[in-house]
């Protein structure tokens, strides 16, 4: 057989291709569930890592998994959905799609007129995640946004004062090795506990700048260096993020500054009233957990 | 059969040392010994399997798109390799990331593909393929092995250098920062090269 004619040359080609894709597709769809699952508990272990639980699983030889869903089951205590004004909707957190949030929070920013914004507003979901140690309750805030190379996302845990952060976790999908990607070492983000959200009495993102890291600077860290956009991205992220959970964030440090009156609970629209009287209460008894 | 179908590779055309073929990923990926192994597995694996189904096809294979049908091939069993570590090995898969996609354009499958495969018999050319491969991953565990023992006090994970002796703990000894940098890699591979020249003397120019 002449096979240097055309049309077995497209013939030959068309075949494999189709064999080619038939096995990836096979593949694929057989190994999704194993995939997910993983995606799924590297998720939890980056909400844990914002609340300084679960560090130790690294070092586990066996049981990762099993390991870390037990830390998940015993201090995410609660999780829920929240709209633009504050308010819980029905929905699954852990499943909420980051980067379609993100997409939406950038359309609103493009959006022409006011209209338009709103609509598009009404269709944000922003998850929320509570972590309870020890009586106290920490909420952990994620966030997403655009870095150098790509997406790069974090999660936030936030002390029940609702100005003071616990700890926080980043990750990335491809910024620079030794620079950009040092956002996702201990040495960078261990830096964002104990930190003030808080500046002049009102609420503040944290600044990721030169020089932030000074014991004086309580809203601040140090940015990476040779890092400049990774860095001032994060920072914007963040800040975006933080401003779309205002109405919640407000909410809550209400709540905590009536926290002598009897019940915080009555004007308590978000569905955590209680969680969030008692967390109030045993946090003026005993004394503040850094 | 021909000894020398996996002779060679292993030593004297080892594809890293003398042929000097994929280099970039050796040095990338040879920073932890758990990654250096995954990624010699895969390629040994890419480079057998790839050799052999190509060998199966070659009188089939229309010459003007030769190099397409190999490239296909090729891609298939790394993107079979990189489904598999994303579900059973999820942190090695992330530790390698894109170095797994990158063994499409490692030069040591489409060179023996090329040179070997599209011209012999599948048995041949599957052991042929693994050989190469192996010479490869040989080298690379190699490396990684000194670059984490020296650079992180470390093997696969677990700490081989005793806590005592650093000297944040009261002792005398430090962590090789270099060693985790890409260019120890390089002048590890160079200081190979050297020893293996000086005692294959037929391997030297004259």
């Amino acid at each position: 057989m002449n096979t240097n004619s055309n049309l077995y040359t497209i013939v030959y080609s068309t075949i494999l291709v189709v064999v080619v894709a038939g096995v990836l597709a096979f593949v694929s769809m057989a190994l999704k569930p194993k995939q997910q699952e993983n995606i799924a508990l590297e998720k939890m272990q980056n909400i844990l890592n914002a609340a300084a639980l679960g560090e130790d699983a690294a070092q586990l030889k066996s049981n990762k998994a099993a390991y870390i869903k037990g830390l998940y089951a015993e201090h995410i205590t609660n999780s829920y959905i929240l709209n633009i004004e504050g308010k819980v909707i029905d929905g699954e957190a852990f499943d909420v799609d980051l980067k379609a949030q993100y997409n939406i929070m950038k359309a609103i920013g493009n959006a022409k007129d006011d209209a338009t914004a709103q609509a598009l507003k009404s269709k944000l979901q922003l998850p929320v995640f509570v972590c309870t140690i020890d009586s106290m309750d920490l909420n952990i805030f994620p966030c997403y946004g655009a870095g150098l190379w790509g997406p790069i996302w974090g999660y936030l845990s936030v002390e029940d004062d609702f100005a003071t952060l616990h700890g926080a976790i980043f990750d990335h999908k491809s910024e620079t090795p030794g620079l950009g990607a040092e956002i996702a070492k201990p040495k960078f983000y261990s830096q964002f506990a104990g930190k003030k959200l808080e500046k002049e009495g009102k609420f503040h993102s944290i600044d990721i700048v030169k020089g932030g890291g000074q014991v004086e600077n309580s809203n601040g860290v140090d940015a990476v260096s040779g890092a400049t956009i990774t860095s001032r991205s994060l920072q914007e992220t963040m800040a975006a993020w933080f401003a779309e959970y205002m109405p919640y964030i407000n909410l809550k440090r209400e709540a905590v500054e009536a926290e002598n009156s009897p019940c915080c609970c009555g004007s308590d629209t978000t569905g955590v009233c209680t969680n969030s009287c008692q967390a109030e209460t045993s946090h003026a008894t005993s004394s503040p957990i850094k | 059969m021909n000894k020398d179908i996996y002779r060679k590779p292993i030593f004297t055309a080892n594809p890293i040392t003398v042929l000097v073929l994929g280099i970039c990923s050796a040095l990338a990926v040879t920073v932890q010994l758990k990654g250096a192994c995954v990624m010699a597995l895969s390629v040994t694996l890419v480079t057998g399997f790839s050799s052999m189904i190509v060998s199966m096809l070659r009188n089939t294979i229309p010459n003007r798109i030769r190099i397409i049908v190999q490239l296909l091939i090729v891609a298939l069993f790394v993107i079979l390799i990189d489904q598999f570590l994303k579900a059973y090995a999820y942190d090695v898969s992330k530790q390698l990331s894109v170095y797994i996609g990158l063994i499409i354009t490692n030069c040591i499958i489409m060179g023996r593909i090329e040179a070997f495969a599209l011209g012999n018999k599948p048995i041949p050319s599957l052991i042929d393929g693994l050989a190469n491969g192996f010479g490869y991953g040989m080298i690379l565990v190699f490396i990684a092995f000194i670059r984490e023992l020296l650079g992180s006090g470390t093997l696969f994970g677990y700490q081989i250098i005793p806590q005592s002796w650093y000297v944040a703990n009261g002792g005398f000894y430090e962590n090789n920062g270099l060693m985790i940098l890409p260019p120890m890699a390089l002048i590890l591979v160079g200081c190979i090269i050297w020893i293996q020249r000086s005692v294959q003397k037929d391997l030297q120019e004259k």
